[in-house]
Order: C-alpha cells, then structure tokens, then sequence
C-alpha cells in the first residue's frame, strides 16, 4: 500500500540513464572512444518535491539534467514522465519521453523547463526582456497579443522585477536580476518539473540566499517539482528533499535530506559532507581531503569509480562494480562496504 | 526591492532602454577615422552610383576633338593679376612635336573658358527616368567651342572626369552586389553546415577548402571564359558580379559556420531548445541575429578586395568590356608603357580605388570595433 502510495506520487522517474559523447580523431572523425559522461543513472523526482543533484565538476549532472529535458539524444535508458499535456481531458499519463516523436514531445516540453547556471551566457542580448520572457510562449502558438503581455508582466513581478523594465535589454540588468529573468522564463509555460541547473553557483553569495528564497516561494506557489544540480552539498541541504549524489557519471548515493546529511553510507558522500562550513565555528571537524583527482570519464578506473580516492578501499573495490541497492528503506547507496562502515555527517 | 537599485540611480525616468545598435551608433561616432571613411564611401556612392549623369559634365561617350589631352587646371586669377570670382580655365593648342613625333597640347592662356556652374549641358535622363540636362559644372552652354577637361581626355577625346565618375557607379555597384550575393552565400550555407552537422557539412566544408586552396585569378579566368561574348552588357555585368560571389563566398562561410558552432552552444540556444523551438526559429532568430554584426564587419572588409577583383580582371580583359565602363576597363587604356609616359592623366581612376578601398577599410575597422558593445566592457 505505501509502495503503491509512493508510485503514485513519482513525477519523473529515469531508468539506465546513458549518455556517451564519441570522442572523434583524425581527419576522418573517427570515434576513438567514448566519454561516459551519463553512466547508469537511475532515479525519481516525486510531485512537489525537490531533488538535489550533487558532484564535483565532470561527474555528469549538467548531462543528466539536458538528457532529462531531451536537448542531448541519451544513448539508453528511460525517462518516464507523468504528463497531462498529451490526454484531451488533462490526465495525468505516464509516458517515456524517448519514445515521443517530435510533435508530441514539443507538447510534453510546456510541462518541463530548464534555469541555466550562467546568467550572461543564457539570455540572448539582443532580445529585451519581454522577448526572452515570452519566448516559449511564441514557441507554442500563443502568438503575442495581450494576454501574452499580461503573463509576462505577471511572471515578472512573482520573480522580483518591475514591469516596466520588460523593453530593457539584459546587459542592463544585475546578475542577480538576469537571473530572476531566467526563472521567469522558465515558469512562462507553467511547468511542472523545472531543472535548475547551478542556478546560483554564478552570482554573488549575498544574491544567492535571494534567489534561493525566491525558488523556494515559487515552487510553493506553482506547486513545482525541481532537480536542483550543484556542486557542493551546502546549498543543496536548504532546498532539497531528498539528494542524489553522483561520481563520474553514477549516481553512488540517495536519500531524503536528513538521513544522507546525519547518516551517509557512502565514503564519497562523507567527504563532501566533511567540506560543508559548519554552523558552529567551535565545533571544529577534520576535512576529509581525498586524494588525486576525479576519474577521467572516459577511462574510468576498475570496480568502484571511487575506489583510487576512497580510504576505506578493499580489494574487492578494485575488482567489481559495486551493486545500487536500497539499504534502508528509500536510502539507496553503490558501495561493497555500506553496511559495515560507520561514517561520520554532520 | 533591492535588487533594482542599480538600475534606479542611473536612469530615474528613461523606462525604453538604448536598443543594441544604439549602442553600435554611440561608439562608431567617436571613431574619427571610421566616420571619415564612411563619410568618403557614401559620398561615392551618392555622387557616382546615384548622380553621376549630374555631377560629369559630359556624357559617358561624348567625343571631343581633343584627343588624349592633357589636364586642365582650374584659375582664379588671369596673367593680368585681375582675380575672377568665377573659375575658368585655359584653352589649349595643339602642336605636332618633331622630335617626338607625336601630337601634344600647349596651354593657350589667351583663351579663357569660365565655368559655369547648374548649366544646361547634353541631356539625361535621372535614374533612367527623368529627363534632365542640368549638370553641377561645364563649359558656358552658348558657346560651341568652349570645353572642361579637368582630368584630360583618352584615346578618343572622352572627358576622363566624366568617364571616372561613371566608372565608379559600376565599380562601387559591383562591390556592393557581389557582397550582398556573398553574404546571402556564405551566411546561409554557412549557418547550415554549422547548425546540422553531418554530411552536409563535410561537402560544405570541403568546397570551400577547394575555393580557398584554388588561386582566384585563374578560377575567375575559367568562369569569366564561360560568359558567351554575344551577351548583353548587363548581363555580363550580373554574371561577373556572380562569378566573384561564388569564388569569394567560402571564407564568409567558414566564419559564420564557426559562429554558429559556438553560439549552439550558449545557454540561450539551449533555453530555445529546451522549449522546444525549430530548426529555423534557433536558426533565425538566435544564430544568424547573433553572428550578423560579425557577418557585417567581414563583408564590409571584404568589399575592397570584389572592387580591386573586378578592376584586375577587367583590366586583363577577363571582366567588363566596354561598352560597360569600370574604373578597370578605364585602366585598360594603359595597359602600355607608352600611354603611361605620353598621357599619364589616364592613371587618375587608380588614386579612386585606392580611395575606396582605404575608406572601406577604415569603415569596417570601426564597424568591427563598435559592434560588439558587450565583448569589450
Ligand atoms: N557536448 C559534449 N561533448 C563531449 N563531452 C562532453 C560534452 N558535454 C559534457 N561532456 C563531458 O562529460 C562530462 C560530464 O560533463 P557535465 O557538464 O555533465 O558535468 P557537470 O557535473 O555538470 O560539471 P560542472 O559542475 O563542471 O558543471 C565531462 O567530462 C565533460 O567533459
Ligand atoms: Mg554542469
């Protein structure tokens, strides 16, 4: 029943996600291999709820996100969406996304929405801001008459900005408002799921805190469901419900907040935890430094991919690929020894 | 809010911002050099490529008596000292040189052929439409055997000012045509072969390797000889005009490919995408938008070298062919050591092109400057 419970609610749920670019040579272009920047990845977003995405740089977050939202071609996998776009009578339908064709997925797209990283480098200068925000609008026939206008107006104002700034161009605006800009964007087309890509990582840490609220607000008011991709597990612990760790394109670790952040059952987990600033400066931890660099994606180490850095290493680890599995309950972790250690949150 | 006070304190009541080529237009006008050429350039074109039949003072193929005559300079003041409010100029004498066997002028200041300015001279017709014989300069209209030759006169006792300025509107026209059918070329394939990759790219890419890698003269020699010599100057003019666009369209769409390449990739295009916008929306409206300023400058460095291309082959005889007048067939008049030693005026076209193309330089170098408002600050 709470099984049954729990399917229910899921939004989005990917399955054996992969993404391998060909690393092309020669004059040919010949393919001499692949970077596995998306290795496997499976997991769930329910309704309403926010699923952090961590890992440090390379291991494959930005890649999951732009494979979820169909603007990379994944190698394989399934990504189950639950739409209500494509049912006359607005039923919510569970559908793969990768078996859409063209037509159908521009329609599942209105449900999905996408906050990028860079604040320049996502809004097209030579667009005012009135434009960009009613770009998606245009994209799906709703022409630009009035009501357009009054949905941009409307949308600017939930974000933070004034309306009268709508004819600006975005070189006018600070980052942090380019970024509001951004999710007002996002929300023209009133998804359902919207991916945040680093969606404060570029701006300055006094507007971080800002524009975290304001995600906050809005997903209370859309009812929205997010995945929230960054690099460091302090950010994602204000706004998350659950989190999913990743390391070179694997997602080692799950689970809700509280459990990842007081109980982690993979050592990879633990030594980002271990970086996180504590609240207390007396309580003074050791930083966990883990040795060498991240795993080249396109050669990836034997066994576990963490397995060169990880200090609790066996034998084993350097043998076999560890298994993703539920330890606890909705608690899932890709470690040989998660049961037996004992590793320290905070 | 806080988060606009930026914006507040520096524009309290402007609420329409300052649009990208308001932008452009601010920084150009401060770059004296730039203005000057285009000022140089529009003034050209106004004069040669609109006005010409107004501003020669004889027609295109007027026939004097005077042949291969030698410039005549403009006076205010008489060999009395007495100073003349209207210019004029000298008339001049023919005499057979002995020595040199050969006809040469001698300036007859007894003669005096004030010059009038609007007169009434050989009739035209403006824009091929409106009949007019209204000239900005010439001889007094009433006397018959009055003359101005400021630049000399050729072969055949045409007046090389007048000739020039004609010259010009198909030299500058051909520049400007073959640019535009460049830009349409280079911009379109280009953005292709950026944008979907694949086959289509490698044939694009590979034929412009071939136009790169292949000397342009003997490419333009090739084509030029496919014209068929019995066909209407115009013709001729729009197939040489299309034959530079062809030789010359692959550097352009090497460059747009490049910006396109680049520009998929911003988080802007991937927004649009992620919408799920078409192929031609990105295309039009994020891809080409944001390479056109670039196109801009490229094409506009790029004028010179289609002016200085047709003037090469038409000097060789490969372009225009008279009856079509370019600053190039006029140069094929001096394609000997002769005409150089005895009529040197009839070099006067080529202090026109270097003109145009220094100005065109100058234009372009402050185009590129000015029209990336964000990359430089
Ligand atoms: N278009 C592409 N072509 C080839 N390789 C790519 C491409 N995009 C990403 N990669 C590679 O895939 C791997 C994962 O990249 P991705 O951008 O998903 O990482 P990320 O976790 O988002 O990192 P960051 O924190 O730096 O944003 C990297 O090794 C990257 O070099
Ligand atoms: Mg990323």
């Amino acid at each position: 029943m709470a099984e049954q419970e729990r399917r229910d609610n899921i939004l989005l749920e990917v399955r054996g996600l992969k993404k391998y670019f060909p690393i092309q040579r020669g004059l040919l272009r010949r393919t001499v291999g692949y970077v596995r920047a998306v290795d496997d990845v499976s997991l769930y977003v329910r309704e309403g709820e926010t699923l952090g995405l961590v890992g440090e740089s390379g291991c494959g977050k930005t890649t999951t996100g732009r494979c979820i939202i169909r603007l990379y071609e994944p190698t394989a996998g399934q990504i189950h969406f639950k739409t209500t776009a494509l049912s006359p009578n607005g039923d919510p339908q569970m559908v793969d996304l990768l078996s859409l064709d063209k037509e159908r997925m521009k329609t599942v797209r209105r449900e999905m929405a996408m906050i990028f990283q860079d604040p320049i480098n996502s809004l097209n200068p030579r667009m005012t801001v009135f434009d960009i925000i009613a770009e998606p609008m245009e994209i799906h026939g709703m022409g630009r008459g009035p009501e357009v206008e009054e949905t941009v107006v409307r949308l600017l104002e939930h974000v933070g900005l004034r309306p009268e700034h709508m004819l600006r161009y975005p070189h006018e605006f600070s980052g942090g408002q380019r970024q509001r800009i951004g999710i007002a964007r996002a929300l023209a087309l009133n998804p359902r799921l919207v991916i945040c890509d680093e969606p404060v990582s570029a701006l300055d840490v006094s507007i971080q805190a800002q524009t975290l609220n304001l995600l906050l607000d809005l997903q209370k008011d859309f009812g929205l469901s997010y995945i929230f991709i960054a690099h460091d597990l302090s950010v994602v612990q204000h706004v998350s419900d659950r989190v999913a760790v990743m390391y070179v394109g694997k997602v080692v670790e799950v689970a809700d907040v509280e459990h990842l952040y007081s109980r982690p059952l993979h050592p990879y987990t633990e030594a980002l935890l271990s970086a996180v600033p504590k609240p207390d400066p007396l309580y003074k931890s050791e930083r966990i430094l883990m040795q060498g660099d991240v795993a080249d994606p396109a050669n990836p180490p034997s066994g576990c991919y963490f397995h060169p850095r990880c200090r609790y290493a066996q034998p084993i680890c350097e043998r076999e690929a560890p298994e993703f599995r539920e330890l606890e309950p909705d608690h899932w972790v890709a470690c040989h020894r998660a049961g037996e250690l004992h590793l320290k949150g905070v | 809010m806080t988060a606009n006070e930026p914006n507040e304190a520096k524009q309290p009541k402007k609420q329409i911002s300052q649009s990208y080529w308001n932008l452009v237009w601010w920084r150009f006008k401060k770059n004296k050099l730039a203005i000057a050429g285009a000022i140089i350039v529009l003034s050209f074109y106004f004069v040669c490529a609109l006005f010409a039949e107004f501003f020669a003072p004889y027609l295109l193929e007027h026939k004097s008596d005077y042949l291969e005559a030698r410039p005549q300079w403009i006076h205010f003041v008489d060999p009395e000292g007495h100073f003349h409010l209207r210019p004029f100029v000298y008339g001049l004498e023919k005499k057979i040189d002995p020595m040199l066997r050969k006809r040469t002028y001698i300036v007859d200041t007894s003669k005096r052929y004030s010059i009038y300015f609007f007169v009434h001279g050989e009739p035209y017709k403006l824009f091929g439409l409106i009949p007019m014989d209204i000239h900005l300069f010439g001889p007094d209209p009433k006397d018959p055997e009055a003359y101005v030759f400021l630049f000399g006169t050729d072969r055949l006792g045409r007046d090389m000012f007048s000739r020039i300025i004609y010259g010009g509107r198909l030299s500058l026209l051909i520049g400007l045509l073959g640019q535009i059918m460049t830009i349409f070329l280079g911009t379109v394939l280009g953005a292709i072969s950026g944008y979907y990759g694949g086959a289509v790219d490698m044939f694009v890419q590979r034929v412009t390797e071939f136009l790169a890698a292949f000397p342009d003269i003997p490419l333009f020699m090739a084509l030029a000889a496919i014209i068929p010599p019995q066909w209407s100057p115009i013709w001729v003019y729009f197939m040489l005009t299309l034959i530079l666009a062809i030789v010359r369209w692959g550097g352009l769409a090497r460059q747009v490919r490049g910006m396109v390449l680049s520009l998929r990739e911003r988080e802007y295009v991937l927004a649009a995408l992620s919408f799920g916008a078409s192929d031609r929306r990105v295309l039009f409206r994020h891809l080409i938008p944001g390479a056109m300023s670039h196109i801009i400058v490229i094409a506009t460095l790029a004028i010179p070298s289609m002016i200085l291309a047709e003037t090469a082959l038409s000097w060789l005889g490969l372009g225009l062919r008279p009856p079509l007048t370019s600053w190039g067939v006029l140069l094929q008049e001096v394609s000997n050591v002769r005409a150089i030693r005895f009529a040197p005026w009839l070099l006067t076209p080529v202090p026109f092109v270097i003109t145009t193309v220094l100005a065109y330089n100058m234009l372009g170098d402050g185009l590129r400057d000015a029209l990336d408002p964000y990359g430089s600050r």
